[in-house]
């Protein structure tokens, strides 16, 4: 079976730093896959690449069987992957309802029937309270979730997390975690998320991808990767040696 | 048709709207001849400065150069009357088209290029002072000379070649007006009015939702170019006659966005209120300064300045969004 993203052995080099080094992967349809590493192993690069911001300047990365790699931002959202950035970008000026509706109009031509979904999907994640306030009098973790329903508006099939648990309560933080859950074992969304907060991870992830210094320096199910030896030493290893 | 138009405005809002189109409709009735053309200026001012709010209001791309527009339209409509003795609807057929052509030329070099900004507004001064310059030289609308309409006195308002009384001018803008104000007020309802909102505020984040940036902001600069083009056409009809130092100059590009700026960018009543407030406040002051028998040159200007700065002051985001808080009317989209 081919995977609905495939990843293969692309590179971005910001001048002098090689920010993803050779990173491969693969993410079978209807998974969740985590990407983890410490800060600057290239992760949100790699989101990037994928997203369409940057060109890899080697590898490539196809979806769905097609490439996608070097193409615009926008047609790649087009053909089903929605994005969150991990430095949020809200429509400020925008209620949190109209912020979702740009969202969902991507497939509906009519304003009507995008409110319904966007609706929807403001009350998966508890903004449907809040619909009429402008995003930007939201709380960190409030527009966390409004990238979260901003990209899922826009009916994706494979939805790219960059640390949106980051600054959420732990009861929150289930909360996200099961609300991604029920999307995915609903509607088969494939979910690759950037995160930190281990407990999500590990309630979620399949897989789990470690970076380190832009490498892919392990890769496999949850157990096996926070036993391997080389993840123990970059990265968790640090907590628990200091 | 009206309904479905107004459809999800609060009624008080309504209610109010349609209060002033039916006094504004009046007015001829009882307005002298004075007040008639500060009218006419008004309404001129609140269609163009809806036209300029579609570029930089909804979808954020800062116009400095509007009197390109103008000038394209309303020496189009005249030259082919002068020379041929086409109608201006017929001119108006024409006017439409060059300049929304112009408009996508002018957006084709900004957005295609990566013009933004700053950068952007540069280049919109930029086409506006070549098209001054070049119409400066081009003798088949005369040059430096101008661009004469004849006038003669007519027994009857001719609307078909747009000669007659000021009221008749008065009722095609007041007009032009209501219907750009419920065209804005669909489009930005639409999905393209959000989409225009999305790229206003922040073009990457719309991008990475599908949006196509490119496309959709050159939607905007072509819609705002070929409203505008109206404005020109009726503008030529009207004072009769043209000189590219005036219809192309900066300051007419300017007097165009202030309306926008101090009733609201971005909000739907803004520019129509804007208008009100700077047209009709100017024209009350130079009329006081010449019953006076003050002359100070340059002090509509200076008054414009003084506004400005007051607005940006004490209400950044114009006078509406404030106004239509008081008057309990919520969200500045009327
Ligand atoms: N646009 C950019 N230009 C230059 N350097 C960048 C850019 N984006 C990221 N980097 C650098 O690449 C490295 C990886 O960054 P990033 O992918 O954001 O890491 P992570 O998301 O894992 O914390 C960092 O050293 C960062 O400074
Ligand atoms: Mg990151």
């Amino acid at each position: 079976m081919s995977a609905l993203l495939a990843i293969d052995g692309v590179s971005k080099r910001f001048r002098g730093l090689l920010a993803v080094d050779r990173v491969s992967l693969a993410v079978p349809e209807g998974a969740i896959v985590a990407v983890i590493g410490p800060n600057g192993a290239g992760k949100t690069t790699l989101f990037n690449m994928i997203a369409g911001v940057h060109a890899p300047d080697t590898g490539t990365i196809r979806f769905a069987g097609r490439r996608i790699d070097g193409l615009p931002p926008d047609q790649i959202c087009r053909q089903g992957i929605g994005r969150t950035f991990q430095i949020v970008r809200p429509f400020p000026a925008l209620t949190v309802e109209d912020n979702v509706m740009v969202g969902a109009l991507l497939h509906r031509r009519q304003a009507p029937q995008a409110r319904l979904r966007a609706h929807e999907v403001l009350r998966w994640l508890d903004l449907y309270d809040k619909r009429a306030q402008r995003a930007a009098t939201l709380t960190l973790p409030d527009r966390k979730r409004l990238e979260v329903a901003r990209a899922l508006a826009t009916d994706p099939r494979l939805l790219l997390l960059d640390e949106v648990m980051a600054g959420l309560r732990p009861t929150e933080t289930d909360r996200m975690v099961a609300v991604l859950k029920q999307l995915n074992q609903a509607s088969g969304l494939t979910i690759v998320l950037i995160e930190h907060v281990m407990r999500a991870v590990m309630a979620l992830a399949a897989r789990i991808l470690v970076l380190h210094h832009g490498a892919a320096i392990a890769e496999g199910a949850p157990e096996e990767v926070v036993r391997h030896p080389a993840v123990i030493h970059s990265y968790l290893g640090a907590e628990d040696v200091a | 048709m009206i309904a479905r138009l107004l459809e999800g405005m609060p009624r008080a809002a309504a209610v109010l709207l349609a209060l002033l189109f039916a006094l504004m409709a009046a007015a001829p009735l009882f307005a002298g001849d004075y007040l008639l053309t500060v009218l006419i200026l008004i309404l001129y001012f609140a269609y163009v400065g809806q036209a300029w709010n579609i570029m930089m209001g909804f979808a954020g791309q800062l116009s400095l150069g509007h009197a390109l527009y103008v000038g394209l339209g309303a020496y189009t409509a005249a030259a082919l009357f002068v020379h041929f003795g086409i109608g201006p609807w017929i001119g108006l057929a024409a006017a439409v088209p060059l300049c929304a052509l112009v408009g996508a030329f002018v957006g084709f070099l900004a957005f295609r290029f990566r013009v933004a900004g700053v950068y952007f507004a540069i280049l919109t001064i930029a086409v506006a002072e070549f098209a001054r310059v070049g119409f400066d030289h081009l003798d088949w609308t005369r040059g430096s000379a101008g661009l004469f309409l004849p006038v003669a006195q007519y027994a009857r308002n001719d609307l078909w070649h747009l000669r007659g009384h000021p009221v008749m001018f008065y009722y095609i803008l007041l007009s032009a007006t209501a219907i750009a104000g419920l065209g804005c007020r669909a489009l930005l309802r639409s999905r393209v009015g959000y989409f225009w909102l999305a790229i206003r505020e922040d073009e990457e984040a719309a991008r990475a939702l599908g949006i196509d940036t490119f496309r959709y902001k050159m939607v905007a600069v072509v819609i705002s170019a070929a409203m505008t083009a109206f404005a020109g056409v009726i503008y030529a009809f009207y004072y009769n006659n043209l000189f590219p130092e005036q219809v192309f100059h900066i300051s007419r590009s300017i007097e165009i966005i202030l309306g926008p700026i101090v009733g609201g960018i971005g909000t739907l009543f803004g520019p129509i209120l804007g208008a009100f407030v700077l047209t009709g406040l100017a024209e009350m002051l130079t009329g006081a300064l010449a019953a006076l028998g003050i002359d100070i040159p340059g002090a509509k200007q200076v008054f414009y300045g003084i506004c400005l700065l007051a607005v940006i002051v004490a209400l950044p985001e114009g006078i509406w969004p404030w106004l239509s808080r008081r008057l309990g009317l919520g969200s500045d989209k009327p």
